[in-house]
């Protein structure tokens, strides 16, 4: 165990370090962000001023080796446009994201599992096909096209729920979240289901897949012949191995919420990481740029490391093997 | 006489796209309190839907047709699904043949022991059902039961998973257990233990067996009667004696004398000439009589009924051997 | 050849029996049709500065214009007939994601076959590119490398290509692997015939199907990438109006309730990925050996 998650750890290392370098040397390729910083009008000097404070005079091989000693310490630059260190503001915006992929996540399980189980129990009926209709569709639409209708519906002509910000956010157990208001929860709703759509979809089709691969198991049969009642038989003998998969990969797909969250938080006006990186890359401001892509890297390496520790928990035969 | 089951002209069928499949196609037997029945026959014969037909666990497109099924003279085709599933597990239990597959891989055997038992009995505590569990578990011959409760089921061998299924099966201390092809899966050497204990146990418990088996020699070693079954049908039955020392059905026949032992060493060993027929293209007249070298052009045309050779012998032949 | 000739009519049809995949093939290639000849069918050149009036602009559906032209889908805020944008920004989305789904076709599938014919530590780098990109989420990806090139047409086809080749690799590697090890490989090898030859003209041509079923998929997958971030406005630039950015020019109309300028392309962009996904779907249920019973 321990060895393997050293490997693990190390191969980790490396990808950090290749990313670093490939996120660092194409970021840096952008248009020069001088002039957008500096009043057109300012003199020579003004300018020479601003290049020299924020090293960009300096051969991009030196920036590069700056910025890893820098980042080492924790510090990923400072932004051009708020004058502040880039990875300050991406931690006051994570919460936020955080909180958005969370929720549509729990959103997509919660409907998701039922769905799929029961288009896998039984995949000839009306109700099956239309979940499956339903989950090539929630498939193929453009999230931002989605995240548009809702606001359509429900905040333009139903005027039910509030379309842009956070809402008001309270404070449970020392952690601060729109989670815990009603004003917060009512602003996350569209957000989070915008999000969630397209997972939701996909969970659907591994439930559904899963259900029926394991359905014929002779384990079920078995577990039938000893007169357990139907619902044991789905909510445990089907379901806890049904969640191995789902678990793996719905574990290593938590990046691509968070990496869509872009999307929707621009839609919604949600004011987490993805709007700010968004907002970033049109203000051409390189720091945090560069600070995001390389915190959104060690988040993915990190998640796939949870994803094989929770694997291990969930499955005996692997846990086992594990620790001999 | 004292049946425990009693099964009357059964037809299980299959209704698929590519037409109807008689998988169980009018067969009668019974088994009476505490014996042990063998039912035999080729893969495909049907023997395996039969024992699935009694439990209650026929999944579409199958379904029973038509006959009856008395347990304990209650006729199970009448039973709501909720009756079905408090007999299944309680009085009439099943074990299956892949212990490997049987067991579900991530719940602990106490797990599915306990809920065997609470299945059936929703007041009885924790405790007391572990206690009963394990000593169940003691029963079929585990080692140390008490710190084999928390294993999983990949930490046992494929013997000793066979008798956590047994375990299971006995938990409720049923009157019949249907076991299909139980030791088809394991060791020749574990084979016979397993079937040893199982003997045993029922000798003990008066649990009634109904063993399916494609084992001829396995069979004959257990149990008091044999059922010998064909493409959907039983072709012959009677008490072991009379199956192996003067089979009459050619079909038996050729079984008999396809068994190894039977041979002299040296000789080819004998084989039944033909194929299996499809279930979904059985030929008209007897389903055997393509490969039957007795057959007469009545075998090609009209089926053969049952007929009652002597108070145990049944046989579903024109022209059987007297 | 008459074999080859029965081949491909008993995979039709089979492709026919559903008819949900024939009616999506059908929308399919009612909207290539659209898409090629959007010039001529448009009732209006949606472009043509001299022909459009900011008098007209945000006419809602089936009303006239000053013209007295009538705008079947209404006008979005320059005054532009929606029907006519919505040809005009097909053609641009389907060629951007058909364009860019044959470049990472063809390089997918030279890495991808070449990896699993040469083997060794070509094959270890290839794949651990692979794996390293496939495990990072494609919009993120496309994101970095217009953040890194600005927009444009070539560099948003650039980006897709990036982020698409990956998965093509690895199908064209799978299956080449499975390939090679059969028995008329070996025999074209005992022939002596050369490398290429036998990666092109005989591996190839047998890890076509999933390629083709991962190639609907995945130029599915890049119209709506690409209409996601041209809607975010980092994609094509303004010159080239596809679908996103005829969603993204509506958006800003959202909150007045004109809802037609971004609804209307946006239900263009989702029948064409929906017809092109459903066709995909069949394709692999076809392919797929497990799923025949």
């Amino acid at each position: 165990m321990t060895a393997f998650l050293l490997k693990r750890s190390t191969q980790s290392l490396l990808v950090l370090f290749i990313m670093s370098l490939l996120v660092f040397s194409g970021v840096n390729l952008v248009g020069d962000p001088v002039e957008m910083l500096i009043n057109p009008e300012a003199d020579q000097e003004d300018v020479e001023r601003v290049i020299r404070e924020l090293g960009l005079d300096r051969p991009i091989t030196e920036q590069y080796w700056f910025f890893l000693v820098n980042a080492f310490k924790g510090d990923l630059g400072t932004s051009f446009v708020f004058g502040e260190p880039a990875l300050k503001l991406i931690i006051q915006r994570m919460p936020a994201t955080l909180e958005l992929a969370f929720f549509s996540l729990f959103i997509s399980i919660i409907f998701a599992l039922p769905l799929g189980i029961y288009a896998g129990l039984k995949p000839e009926s009306k109700i099956s096909k239309l979940i499956m209709a339903g989950s090539i569709l929630g498939f193929s639409m453009p999230t931002f096209w989605v995240g548009i209708i809702f606001i359509m519906i429900f905040a333009v002509h139903l005027g039910w729920l509030p379309s842009t910000g956070r809402g008001e956010i309270g404070t449970f157990m020392g952690i601060h979240s729109s989670l815990f208001t009603l004003d917060g929860l009512s602003h996350i709703f569209l957000p989070a289901l915008n999000l969630a759509l397209f997972k939701l979809s996909s969970i659907v089709r591994l439930t559904r897949a899963g259900t029926r691969e394991i359905i014929h198991q002779d384990y079920i049969k078995f577990a039938r012949a000893k007169g357990l009642s139907e619902n044991r038989v789905i909510n445990t003998h089907l379901l806890k191995n049904i969640l191995i998969p789902i678990v793996t990969v719905v574990g290593l797909e938590f990046g691509s919420l968070i990496a869509f969250s872009t999307v929707t938080e621009t839609i919604f006006a949600w004011p987490g990481m993805g709007k700010l990186i968004i907002d970033s890359i049109y203000n051409l401001d390189r720091p945090v740029i560069v600070a995001y892509l390389m915190i959104i890297v060690f988040f993915f390496v990190f998640l796939n490391l949870i994803v094989d520790i929770l694997y291990t928990i969930l499955d005996p035969r692997v846990r086992i093997q594990g620790s001999k | 006489m004292d049946n425990i089951l009693k099964i009357e002209n059964l037809k299980t069928h299959f209704f698929t796209k590519n037409g109807i499949l008689k998988a169980v196609d009018d067969i009668s037997f019974n088994i009476k309190r505490g014996e042990i029945v063998g039912l035999v026959g080729e893969s495909g014969s049907g023997k395996s839907i039969t024992g699935f037909s009694i439990m209650g666990l026929i999944d579409a497109p199958g379904k029973i047709v038509s006959g009856n099924i008395l347990f304990n003279n209650h006729p199970l085709l009448n039973y709501t699904p909720d009756q079905m599933r408090n007999l299944r597990g309680n009085k009439l239990a099943m074990i299956f043949q892949d212990p490997m597959m049987t067991l579900n891989p991530v719940l602990r055997i106490d797990t599915q022991m306990i809920e065997t038992i609470k299945a059936h009995d929703k007041t009885i505590s924790v405790r007391n059902a572990f206690e009963i569990a394990r000593d169940t578990l003691g029963l079929v011959g585990i080692s140390s039961p008490e710190e084999r409760m928390k294993a999983y089921p990949h930490q046992f061998s494929g013997g000793m998973r066979q008798r956590v299924s047994i375990a299971i099966a006995m938990l409720n201390k049923p009157d019949l257990i249907i076991a299909d092809e139980p030791t088809t899966a394991l060791d020749v050497t574990i084979q016979g233990q397993v079937i040893y204990e199982m003997q045993e146990l029922c000798k003990k418990t008066g649990t009634a067996l109904l063993w399916i088996t494609h084992d001829l020699a396995v069979v004959a070693g257990i149990a008091s009667r044999i059922c010998v079954m064909y493409a959907g049908r039983i072709v012959e039955q009677g008490s072991v004696k009379e199956i192996i020392n003067n089979p009459m059905h050619p079909y038996t026949i050729g079984l008999i004398k396809s068994v190894p032992s039977q041979n002299k060493r040296g000789e080819p060993l004998h084989q039944i000439e033909g194929m299996v027929p499809s279930m979904l293209n059985l030929p008209d007249g007897c389903a055997f009589h393509d490969r039957c070298n007795q057959a007469t052009n009545n075998c090609k045309n009209s089926k053969p009924l049952e007929t009652n050779f002597s108070k145990t012998r049944v046989i579903r032949c024109f022209n059987f051997e007297r | 050849m008459s074999n080859e000739k029965t081949g491909l009519s008993k995979f039709w049809s089979e492709f026919t029996e559903n008819k949900i995949a024939l009616i999506s093939l059908l929308i399919f290639l009612f909207i290539v049709f659209v898409a090629i000849f959007a010039p001529i069918i448009s009732p209006t050149d949606p472009y043509d500065l001299s022909k459009v009036s900011i008098m007209d602009s945000r006419l809602p559906p089936l009303s006239e214009n000053f013209a007295g032209q009538t705008f079947l889908l209404g006008s979005d805020g320059a005054g532009r007939d929606m029907l006519s944008a919505i040809f005009y920004g097909l053609r641009v989305s389907l060629g951007v994601g058909v364009m860019s789904g044959i470049f990472a076709l063809i390089i997918g599938t030279f890495f991808g076959i070449s990896a699993a014919f040469f083997g060794g530590k070509y094959e270890t780098f290839i794949m651990r590119v692979v794996d390293i990109q496939l495990s990072f989420p494609s919009i993120l990806m496309a994101l970095i490398i217009l953040a890194a090139f600005g927009k444009g047409v070539e560099k948003t086809i650039i980006a897709l290509v990036l982020v698409q080749w990956a998965y093509y690799a690895r199908t064209a590697r799978a299956t080449a692997l499975v390939e090679r090890s059969k028995e008329y490989v070996e025999a074209a090898h005992c022939l002596a015939l050369g490398n290429k030859k036998i990666m092109f003209k005989h591996i190839l041509p047998n890890c076509m199907p999933p390629l083709i079923v991962v190639g609907t998929l995945q130029t599915a997958h890049a119209i709506s990438l690409e209409a996601t971030l041209s809607f975010l406005g980092l994609g094509l630039p303004i010159t080239e109006p596809s679908l996103g950015l005829l969603i993204g020019n509506g958006f800003e109309y959202m909150h007045t309730g004109d809802f037609w300028i971004s609804i209307f392309p946006g239900v263009a962009l989702l029948i064409t990925i929906v017809s092109i996904n459903l066709v995909g779907d069949h394709l692999r249920d076809m392919f797929n050996p497990r799923l025949k019973r």
